[in-house]
């Protein structure tokens, strides 16, 4: 793992940060840490994935692809939409959109990698966690994300992470992928 | 995407875009309700009220349930137990209730405009639950709910509405509802039952069923208000069900993609006989299930975001 890669400081404006292939690397990388850290949950088929909507989706997939790529099992891929367990909709103007969550399978004692693209504050991910736990009750519950880009407000941290980004509070980080953006890359604007 | 409304007083006021988004969201709300936990926590701290001045089961049930699977409070007033029956007025009524910090008003009232008059005067959000034999907007949001997830799609779809048009709030809904949706609508039902203004909004007249009933997708009976009628307009109920009624007969002569709706409760052996409710195309239960998944829809939709959003 690649850590603290600097983000260009000082500059104003939207610049690329990681291309294409980085994020390939990045995610080559966080599958073989994900499957050499469930082994056994692989073997037992009982490795499941859900992704965050919309970007941790078709991550989770390429994720679910790789890691099962030398192995019989297919691993299941679901799909979570956390709006409904935001701790800020009454603090919000106007009523987000649900998309709604999509998992397809009994989460009940399986080994579940929730997956996302950035890690920042940690509150989507303590929301994806209380809906999870309203599905049923994995064995465990692990946290994989492309990018961490700091500035935890909640005790929650990543088990496998592609790349960290130093940044400032207020950068915005954006993440594209060729399945909801239709190109790739992870850009960092200053504010 | 989105939704601008600060109440739902009717489907007059919805664009097509408006009802679809309600439609959209209510398909979310329908995979909660199939989880091991139907509950999310979204409107947690949010109060609402739900003011029957006319008595309802599946509606009033409907609305609190919906209320409490989004983790608001819901409470339910209804007039047989209430000050109104000592003369107090609608507006000192909700005025009290507001005063109690409700966010959001669900309104039953025999008075066609009686939510409109509210949602004027009250800082809380005011949904129609039926105002007399005006609207009842989510009863029509749940039966099209119903029909696109049976058909996908309404659009070209030929759906017949049967019985007292004149009397009904969901005739009215269902009419704006659907024709907004791109379906053809034609409504059936006696002379005297039939208002005028049907035709101005689109739909075709026929007075008796058994000329239009071969020819639709859709059959939306509605239930008989003997309460609302004067005896004038229906010479019998026995009458009624010769010419109007959905009988034994008519169901096995209907084909086999026609699909049966109804608002509830019935009068069985009047609009409808008991064998639809083994018809496997009946959709009666589906719109029961559905209307709990339409109204979190709709109660998400006008209590979510700040106070102060306004639209």
């Amino acid at each position: 793992m690649r850590s603290s890669r600097p983000a260009a400081r000082g500059r104003p404006g939207k610049r690329l940060i990681i291309n294409r292939s980085g994020i390939t690397r990045a995610l080559a990388q966080l599958a073989r840490a994900i499957r050499l850290h469930n082994h056994a949950a692989l073997a037992a088929k009982s490795l499941v994935f859900v992704g965050v909507k919309r970007r941790g989706v078709p991550l989770a997939e390429r994720l679910a692809r790789l890691v099962s790529r030398r192995s019989s099992a297919a691993v299941p891929v679901g799909a979570i939409d956390i709006t409904l367990y935001r701790d800020d909709l009454q603090m919000i103007a106007e009523t987000p959109i649900v998309r709604g969550t999509d998992i397809g399978f009994d989460i009940n004692g399986r080994t579940l990698v929730l997956v996302d693209d950035v890690v920042f504050t940690g509150r989507t991910t303590r929301a994806a966690l209380t809906e999870l736990l309203d599905y049923g009750r994995p064995r465990a519950i692990q946290l994989a994300v492309l990018v961490d880009r700091g500035f935890r407000e909640l005790p929650i941290q990543p088990d496998f992470t592609g790349r960290r980004l130093r940044t400032d509070r207020s950068d915005l980080v954006d993440i594209c992928l060729q399945e909801t953006d239709d190109r790739e890359g992870v850009f960092l604007t200053r504010r | 995407m989105s939704f601008r409304h600060r109440h739902l007083l009717g489907i007059e006021g919805l664009s097509r875009d408006d009802i679809l988004t309600v439609l959209d969201q209510a398909r979310t709300f329908r995979e909660v309700l199939d989880r091991p936990i139907p509950v999310v926590p979204a409107l947690r701290g949010r109060t609402i009220v739900n003011l029957f001045f006319e008595p309802s089961t599946r509606t009033a049930t409907s609305f609190n349930l919906a209320a409490s699977r989004l983790s608001a409070q819901c409470v339910s007033f209804s007039r047989a137990t209430s000050s109104v029956t000592k003369g107090e007025s609608l507006l000192d009524t909700a005025r009290n209730i507001e005063a109690m910090r409700a966010d959001g008003i669900i309104i039953r009232h025999s008075q066609p405009g009686a939510p409109h008059f509210l949602s004027r005067r009250l800082r809380a959000f005011v949904v129609n639950a039926g105002d007399g034999p005006h609207e009842h907007p989510t009863q029509a949001l749940l039966d099209a709910f119903t029909l696109r997830e049976h058909f996908g799609d309404l659009a070209g779809r030929r759906i017949l509405i049967v019985g007292d048009i004149a009397h009904s709030r969901v005739a009215r809904s269902n009419i704006l509802c659907f024709t907004r949706l791109g379906a053809r609508v034609a409504v059936c039902g006696p002379p005297t039952l039939l208002p005028r203004y049907v035709e101005e909004l689109g739909c075709s007249v026929f007075y008796r069923l058994d000329c239009i009933l071969g020819e639709v997708d859709v059959v939306n009976m509605l239930r008989v208000q003997a309460e609302r009628m004067t005896s004038a307009s229906l010479p019998s109920l026995r009458e009624y069900r010769q010419i109007y009624g959905l009988t034994r007969e008519r169901l096995a002569g209907l084909g086999p993609s026609v699909v049966v709706i109804h608002p509830g409760p019935v009068n069985w052996a009047v609009e409808m006989d008991y064998d639809v409710a083994d018809f496997p195309q009946s959709l009666v239960l589906n719109q029961v299930k559905n209307g709990v998944a339409v109204r979190m829809a709709v109660l998400y939709l006008l209590a979510g975001g700040r106070e102060e959003a306004d639209g």
